[in-house]
C-alpha cells in the first residue's frame, strides 16, 4: 500500500526580494484527494500552484512532488503534472489543434490524443481556427485540453472555471473534476464552491498559512476570517 | 533534439502565418541601400566600402529579427508552457538560434540580390560561393548572440531598446571580421581570394559564444 | 559573513606608497621621450588604467559565473562592484588617452587606431550594465541576468581584442606586443611600478566598497529583526544587488 502523499510541503517559503510571497508553508496531499488553497488576492495562492508547478524555485523549506523533491528532481515530474492558470499558455495565432500538437510533441503524446481531448470538449470542429477568433469560454476549454493532453497525476487549477458557461463547466468536469481522480489543488475566488469539491483546505494570508484543515471543517466563521 | 525541432517547427508556423518578421526585415535592409545610395552620393560602391554597407545593412536588419524573437514567448505565455514541459531547456536555445539563423538566411536571399542590384558596382556571380561562406558563419554569430541577448531583454522593462545597446557592441568583433572578409570578395577588379584570418576569427567568436550561451541559457529560464 | 574590512588599512598603505613611488618615478626618473616630450608621461597612467579595467571586467565575469554556480548572492555582488569600478577605471582610461591623442597627433580621437577605438566599445557595452539592471525588478532575476551580462562581458572582452587588433592599426604605439615589450629600461620598471600601484588602488577601492554595501546590508537586516519588517521602509527599485 502505498502510503506516500502526491504532494507534500514541509516549512516552505519564498520570496520577492524582501517581500515575503510565502512563508512557513507545510501540508500534504494524498494521492487522489483535492486540495482548495484559499485567500484574498495577494495572499500567495498563484505563487505556491507556480511553486508546485516546477515554475518557481522555493528560497526555503522542500517540496515534494510524487515523492521527488524539488527543485532538484523537477525534470522527473513535470511531465505528470499539468496546470491551468489565468493565461491559457495558447499562440494566439495558431490554431487550437495546431496548438494542442505542440504541446503534444513536446510531452511525447501522440496526435490520437490531441483529437480525444478536443472531442471531449466539443472543440473538434473549431479547432482549426486561430485562437485569438475564439471567444474566451472557448479558449479556455482548449486551455483545458492542453493541461490534461498528458493524463497528469497531479492537476494545479487555478481559477481555472473562470470564463466557462454552466455548459462548458460541465463538459470539463470530467477532465479536471473529482471523477477523473487525480490529485487535485484549487484555488477559486468562490471559496464556498472551491470547498465543496475539496478534501482538504489550506487558508492563506499575506503568505502565511491561517489554517490547514479537512474541507469539511472549515466553517464559514472561518472563512469570512480569511477574507476579513 | 527532438524538442528543439517541435519549438523550431512552431516557430516558423508562426512566422508564416504572421509574416512579422521577415518582411519587415527585408523592406528594413532594401530602404537602407537605398538611403546609403543618397547618403553617400554614389552611383555605385564597391571593395571594403561595399562590404561596409552590405554586413552593417544584414546587422542591423538582424537585430530587428532580434527584437521579436521572444515577444510571442513573453506574451503569450510561451516560457510557461516550455518550462512546464518535460523537456531539455537548452532546447529552447537551439530552436530559437537555429530559427533567427533561418530568418537571416531568407532575409540574405532578398537581400544580396537587392543590393546587387541597386548599389554594386562589380558582379556578384564569381565571388557568391565565398560570399555566402562567409555570411553563413556571420550569421551563426548573429543567431546565438541575437537569441541570447534577446532572451536577457525580453524579461526587462525597456526591452526593445535592451536588446540592441547589448547586442551591438558584441557583435562588433563579428561586424569587423565579416566586412574585412567580404572586402576583397568586392573588389571592383574582380574578386581577390577569401582572407583565411578573418574567417578564422569569425569561426573563434562563433565558437566562443555558442559555449558561452550552451552554459548560461539555462540560468535566464529558471526562476 | 565576511567584513571585507580586514587588511583593508594594509593595503590602503601599500597603495598609497606605491602610487607615491610611481608618481616619483615618473616625473623624476623616466626619461624624456625623444618624440612626443613631456606628455607622453600619460601613458604611465592611461596604459595601467587600461589594463587594470580590462582585467576588472573579466574578473567581474568570472564571479559572475561564480554566482551562477554556486547560486551565492555575495558574488553577484562582488561582481557588480568589480564592473562599476572597471567602468570607472575605464572613463578614466578613455579620457587620459583622448588626451594623450590630442596632444601626439593633435586630435581628441582617432578612429583608425584599433586598441582605442576596440576599448571603446567594450566601455560602451559594459556602459549598460546598470541601466540593464535597473530594469529588471526582481531582486533575484537581476542578480541572474546581469551575471549572465557580466559572463558574455567577460568572454567578449579577449574577442574584442583580438578582432580590433587583427585589423591592422598603425596609429597607436605598440608598446606592449606579444613578443615582450620593447620599452628601454627605465621606463619598464617605472611603467611596470605604475601598473602595481594602479591594480593596487583598484583592489583597494574594491574593498572599500564591498565592506561599505556589506556594512549597509546588515544593518539593514539588523532594523529589519529589532523594529520589525513592518516599520523599516520597503527598498526602491535599485539596480544594486540587495541581497
Amino acid at each position: 500500500m502505498v502510503d506516500t502523499p502526491a504532494i507534500e510541503l514541509r516549512d516552505v517559503a519564498r520570496y520577492f526580494g524582501e517581500r515575503i510571497a510565502l512563508r512557513d508553508i507545510t501540508f500534504a496531499v494524498p494521492a487522489g484527494a483535492t486540495l482548495a488553497v484559499l485567500g484574498r488576492n495577494g495572499a500567495g495562492k498563484s505563487t505556491l500552484l507556480r511553486v508546485l508547478a516546477t515554475l518557481l524555485r522555493q528560497h526555503a523549506g522542500e517540496v515534494l512532488l510524487l515523492g521527488e523533491p524539488l527543485p532538484r528532481r523537477g525534470f522527473a515530474v513535470r511531465g505528470r503534472l499539468g496546470l491551468l492558470a489565468h493565461e491559457p499558455l495558447l499562440y494566439r495565432d495558431l490554431s487550437g489543434r495546431e496548438n494542442l500538437r505542440y504541446h503534444a510533441r513536446l510531452y511525447g503524446v501522440g496526435s490520437e490524443r490531441v483529437e480525444e481531448v478536443l472531442r471531449a470538449v466539443r472543440m473538434e470542429r473549431r479547432a482549426d481556427e486561430p485562437v485569438r477568433l475564439l471567444s474566451r469560454g472557448m479558449v479556455q476549454r482548449v486551455a483545458v485540453c492542453r493541461a490534461v493532453l498528458h493524463d497528469p497525476e497531479i492537476l494545479l487549477l487555478d481559477e481555472a472555471r473562470a470564463n466557462l458557461d454552466p455548459g462548458a463547466s460541465e463538459l470539463v468536469e470530467p477532465l479536471l473534476g473529482r471523477p477523473a481522480g487525480r490529485t487535485r489543488v484549487i484555488t477559486s475566488h468562490d471559496p464556498q464552491a472551491a470547498l465543496a469539491e475539496a478534501d482538504l483546505a489550506l487558508g492563506l494570508r499575506d503568505g502565511r498559512p491561517m489554517f490547514s484543515l479537512p474541507a469539511d471543517q472549515v466553517t464559514p466563521d472561518l472563512v469570512r476570517e480569511l477574507y476579513a | 533534439m527532438s524538442t528543439a525541432l517541435a519549438v523550431l517547427r512552431k516557430d516558423l508556423l508562426l512566422e508564416l502565418r504572421t509574416l512579422e518578421t521577415i518582411p519587415a526585415m527585408a523592406l528594413f535592409s532594401i530602404t537602407t541601400f537605398v538611403i546609403f545610395h543618397f547618403g553617400l552620393n554614389r552611383p555605385t560602391v564597391d571593395g571594403q566600402l561595399a562590404a561596409g554597407v552590405l554586413t552593417v545593412t544584414l546587422l542591423f536588419a538582424g537585430i530587428l529579427g532580434v527584437n521579436r524573437l521572444f515577444v510571442a514567448e513573453r506574451e503569450q505565455g510561451g516560457f510557461d508552457a516550455f518550462l512546464l514541459a518535460p523537456v531539455d531547456r537548452t532546447a529552447l536555445l537551439l530552436a530559437k538560434a537555429s530559427a533567427l539563423f533561418l530568418f537571416l538566411a531568407v532575409l540574405e536571399v532578398i537581400a544580396v540580390p537587392a543590393f546587387s542590384l541597386f548599389l554594386l558596382g562589380p558582379p556578384l556571380g564569381p565571388a557568391l560561393p565565398s560570399l555566402i561562406a562567409v555570411l553563413a558563419l556571420a550569421d551563426l554569430g548573429i543567431a546565438v548572440i541575437g537569441t541570447l541577448v534577446s532572451a536577457l531583454a525580453v524579461q526587462t522593462r525597456a526591452r526593445d531598446v535592451i536588446g540592441p545597446v547589448i547586442g551591438l557592441p558584441l557583435l562588433v568583433p563579428a561586424l569587423i571580421a565579416t566586412a574585412r572578409a567580404i572586402g576583397p570578395l568586392l573588389r571592383a577588379t574582380g574578386p581577390a581570394p577569401l582572407p583565411g584570418k578573418w574567417l578564422l576569427i569569425l569561426a573563434l567568436y562563433d565558437l566562443v559564444f555558442a559555449l558561452v550561451a550552451y552554459a548560461v541559457f539555462d540560468f535566464l529560464l529558471e526562476d | 559573513m565576511p567584513t571585507y574590512g580586514r587588511g583593508l588599512r594594509v593595503l590602503s598603505i601599500l597603495t598609497v606608497v606605491t602610487i607615491s613611488a610611481a608618481l616619483i618615478l615618473v616625473f623624476f626618473y623616466a626619461p624624456l621621450d625623444a618624440n612626443q616630450g613631456f606628455i607622453q608621461k600619460i601613458f604611465y597612467i592611461h596604459v595601467p588604467l587600461a589594463i587594470v579595467s580590462l582585467c576588472g571586467f573579466v574578473f567581474g565575469g568570472l564571479l559572475g559565473v561564480m554566482h551562477l554556480k554556486t547560486g551565492d548572492r555575495r558574488y553577484d555582488m562582488r561582481s557588480y562592484v568589480a564592473i562599476h569600478m572597471s567602468l570607472i577605471f575605464g572613463v578614466a582610461a578613455l579620457i587620459s588617452g583622448s588626451i594623450w591623442a590630442k596632444a601626439s597627433w593633435g586630435h581628441w580621437w582617432v578612429w583608425d587606431d584599433p586598441t582605442l577605438v576596440s576599448y571603446l566599445i567594450v566601455v560602451l557595452m559594459f556602459a549598460t550594465y546598470t541601466p540593464f539592471r535597473f530594469s529588471i525588478e526582481d531582486p533575484e532575476r537581476q542578480a541572474r541576468y546581469a551575471s549572465v551580462f557580466a559572463i558574455l562581458g567577460g568572454a567578449f572582452v579577449p574577442l574584442n581584442f583580438v578582432a580590433v587588433r587583427a585589423a591592422q592599426g598603425l596609429v597607436h604605439p605598440r608598446v606592449l606586443t606579444v613578443s615582450g615589450g620593447n620599452l628601454p629600461g627605465p621606463m619598464a620598471l617605472t611603467f611596470l611600478i605604475s601598473l602595481i600601484g594602479i591594480a593596487l588602488l583598484y583592489a583597494t577601492l574594491w574593498k572599500y566598497e564591498m565592506a561599505a554595501k556589506n556594512a549597509r546590508i546588515q544593518l539593514r537586516a539588523l532594523r529589519r529583526r529589532v523594529l520589525g519588517d513592518d516599520d523599516v521602509s520597503p527598498l526602491q527599485r535599485t539596480a544594486a544587488p540587495s541581497l
